[in-house]
């Protein structure tokens, strides 16, 4: 009975998370513009979608700089979480205490800073602070990750390298590297999505004309809704679920398997 | 094969003293064990000559030539780890082939020498397992084979048999000893197992506080321990404490609290003044009845005592008596298949060379 109930508490569980993105999945697929039923099942709005210049490009700029996002925050961080598991810093304890901070103020606030700090410091909005934007908010994210596989294993196989003759460089591409490839690989997909699906501070900062897939989702939502959101939006929601099963096998979230 | 020197290195993590003024000389092929409780800077000491530790002051020579501002990658050394620090993942024979790969070495002759050294620890055709599949035992015989497939000019041993169960662990002793001697590479070697110590070691010296208390051969630190702690630290002995009554002639006389004497061949101070005796409880001969008639041509101390109690432990009988209110143990070969009962009065004799003098009476109670 009690297995019942638990079978059905997790139905509604699943129902209440899905079925909002079930329906606008669906709804990527119907004929209809303005959402009338019944259901006619039709790939307009992908193919509206395709021809759609302004949507692509914002397509475009989000992956390249979540791609650039994830080189660039996964090496930074994966270098800084070294330093903070295998040396003895001065004020050890500060550095990583910063680090959550980021994690819990609010993306707005971030965002709000950021914008006015580029804008003194002559960085401006663009592409490029987007980049940097987006590089700070991941940057806790790959260090916290990646750290986690570092102090999961002692400096010790780092040490029977040196002893055997590697130098600092051999060691950490033979040796570290691959023991905590698989932290490695889930602090990047971490920092794809975390870019990708990157709203507020990618608004803040994006001048006329360049824009970002969320942002130009949200500018087009303003300017009338059309089933080519839901079509685009369908195809977003599938690579995020790749890509969160690639992060699940690679990275045990607490759980066995 | 090589000469190792320690030359007064210190070492301080804030206000403890890890390492002061430590100085030691290992001959070439030596089996050097480092002794100590946890904190005794046995560890430090063993960490410096890796590399991983730099020393304040003092210098840690490899065959003349002072290594300790030399980084560790390029001391030439082999060292196993406690819990091994097998590469786990690489095949077995990856890891015991990377001293040899990171030094550039030629694929058959990587090939050809890891084969050699995984025969010479009896892992013959172990090599493409990897580390996890193994027993302790076997990841043990890996992590020396990768140690030694370099030919470094010393190995570092950290509690490498730490890990292994009691068995097994005499059976790696045994293993370990032997391919030092084939190999007759220079060893330091860090436990703080006595006994173990003394099995492998060539010399030992045994570490408090950061200083080197003894060192030597295993018999003569065992037999004449010069401190308390020293004596105390390797086995189980006795502590006897008296005064000087007589230091003429060749055996010199310490009298005892409740007015018996004992003698022993060590060079006492001026009569009169207190001393400590240890004696083994290994030394002791236990008597019942009579007191025993001494040796013709040797004074044979002999003490009169009550048991107070017997712990049967088959091969041996240990037992706790009391001669008059000193607390002594002594360890009785079990050949009569007798213990004797609490409260029984009889007579422990041992030789005058077995009552060894402690350097600074009382203060140095571990």
């Amino acid at each position: 009975m009690t297995r019942r109930l638990g079978y059905a508490y997790l139905a509604a569980l699943l129902v209440f998370i899905y079925l909002p993105i079930a329906v606008m999945m669906a709804m990527g697929f119907n004929e209809s513009s303005n959402y009338q039923l019944p259901f006619r099942f039709s790939l307009i709005w992908f193919d509206q979608l395709s021809d759609n210049e302004i949507l692509w490009r914002a397509g475009r700029n989000s992956v390249l700089l979540a791609l650039a996002n994830t080189v660039v925050a996964t090496v930074i961080g994966t270098m800084a979480a070294l330093a903070l598991a295998r040396y003895r810093l001065r004020s050890h304890a500060v550095l990583q205490l910063l680090l959550f901070p980021p994690m819990a103020v609010p993306w707005l606030i971030l965002a709000t800073s950021m914008l006015i700090f580029f804008y003194y410091a002559g960085i401006g909005r663009g592409l490029h602070a987007m980049l940097l934007a987006h590089v700070a908010l991941s940057l806790p994210y790959v260090i916290i990750v990646v750290g986690a596989r570092l102090y999961s294993f002692g400096p010790d196989l780092e040490e029977a390298a040196a002893t055997m003759g590697a130098t600092p460089v051999q060691t950490f591409f033979r040796v570290t590297l691959p023991v905590i490839a698989p932290g490695v690989a889930a602090a990047a997909l971490f920092a794809f999505g975390i870019s990708f699906d990157q709203f507020v501070t990618s608004y803040f900062l994006s001048p006329p004309g360049v824009t970002t897939l969320p942002v130009e989702i949200y500018a087009s939502i303003r300017k009338g809704f059309t089933p080519e959101i839901n079509a685009i939006s369908t195809i977003i929601i599938i690579v995020s679920m790749v890509l969160l099963l690639l992060v699940s096998r690679f990275y045990r979230f607490g759980g066995t398997q | 094969m090589s000469r190792v020197e320690i030359r007064d290195v210190s070492k301080r993590y804030g206000s403890v003293v890890a390492l002061n003024q430590v100085s030691l000389s290992l001959a070439d092929g030596e089996f050097f064990g480092l002794l100590g409780p946890s904190g005794s800077g046995k560890t430090t000491l063993l960490r410096s000559i890796a590399g991983f530790v730099e020393p304040e002051a003092g210098q840690i020579l490899i065959d003349g030539a002072d290594v300790s501002r030399i980084s560790t990658h390029r001391r030439d050394l082999g060292m196993v780890f406690q819990h091994y620090a097998l590469f786990p993942h690489m095949s077995v024979f990856d890891n015991v082939a990377f001293p040899l790969s990171v030094r550039h070495s030629g694929k058959a002759e990587i090939k050809k020498r890891v084969e050699e050294i995984l025969e010479l620890v009896q892992l013959g055709g172990y090599g493409q397992r990897r580390p996890r599949q193994l027993s302790g035992g076997q990841q043990q015989r890996v992590a020396l084979a990768r140690a030694l497939v370099s030919n470094p000019r010393v190995l570092l041993l950290d509690e490498p048999l730490g890990a292994l169960d009691k068995n097994l662990r005499q059976q790696m002793q045994v293993e370990l000893r032997q391919i030092q001697r084939e190999v007759g590479i220079t060893t330091v070697f860090v436990t703080h197992d006595q006994e173990e110590a003394l099995t492998l070691s060539d010399r030992i010296a045994i570490f408090r506080e950061g200083v080197v208390v003894q060192a030597g051969k295993p018999g003569e630190v065992y037999e004449r321990p010069r401190t308390a702690f020293a004596a105390a630290f390797l086995g189980a002995t006795n502590f006897i404490p008296g005064r000087v009554a007589d230091r003429r002639g060749s055996a010199g006389t310490v009298v005892l609290e409740d007015g018996q004497t004992i003698h022993t061949l060590d060079p006492l101070p001026s009569e009169g003044m207190a001393v400590t005796v240890t004696v083994r409880p290994e030394k002791f001969s236990l008597h019942v009845g009579g007191r025993p008639t001494p040796d013709e041509d040797e004074a044979v101390n002999c003490l009169a005592a009550e048991i107070v109690q017997p712990i049967y432990m088959g091969a041996s009988i240990t037992y706790r008596v009391k001669a008059g209110e000193i607390e002594l143990t002594l360890f009785h070969q079990n050949r009569e298949s007798r213990i004797e009962p609490p409260g029984s009065r009889v007579w422990l004799s041992w030789a005058p060379k077995h009552s060894i003098l402690l350097e600074a009476p009382g203060g140095d109670l571990l």
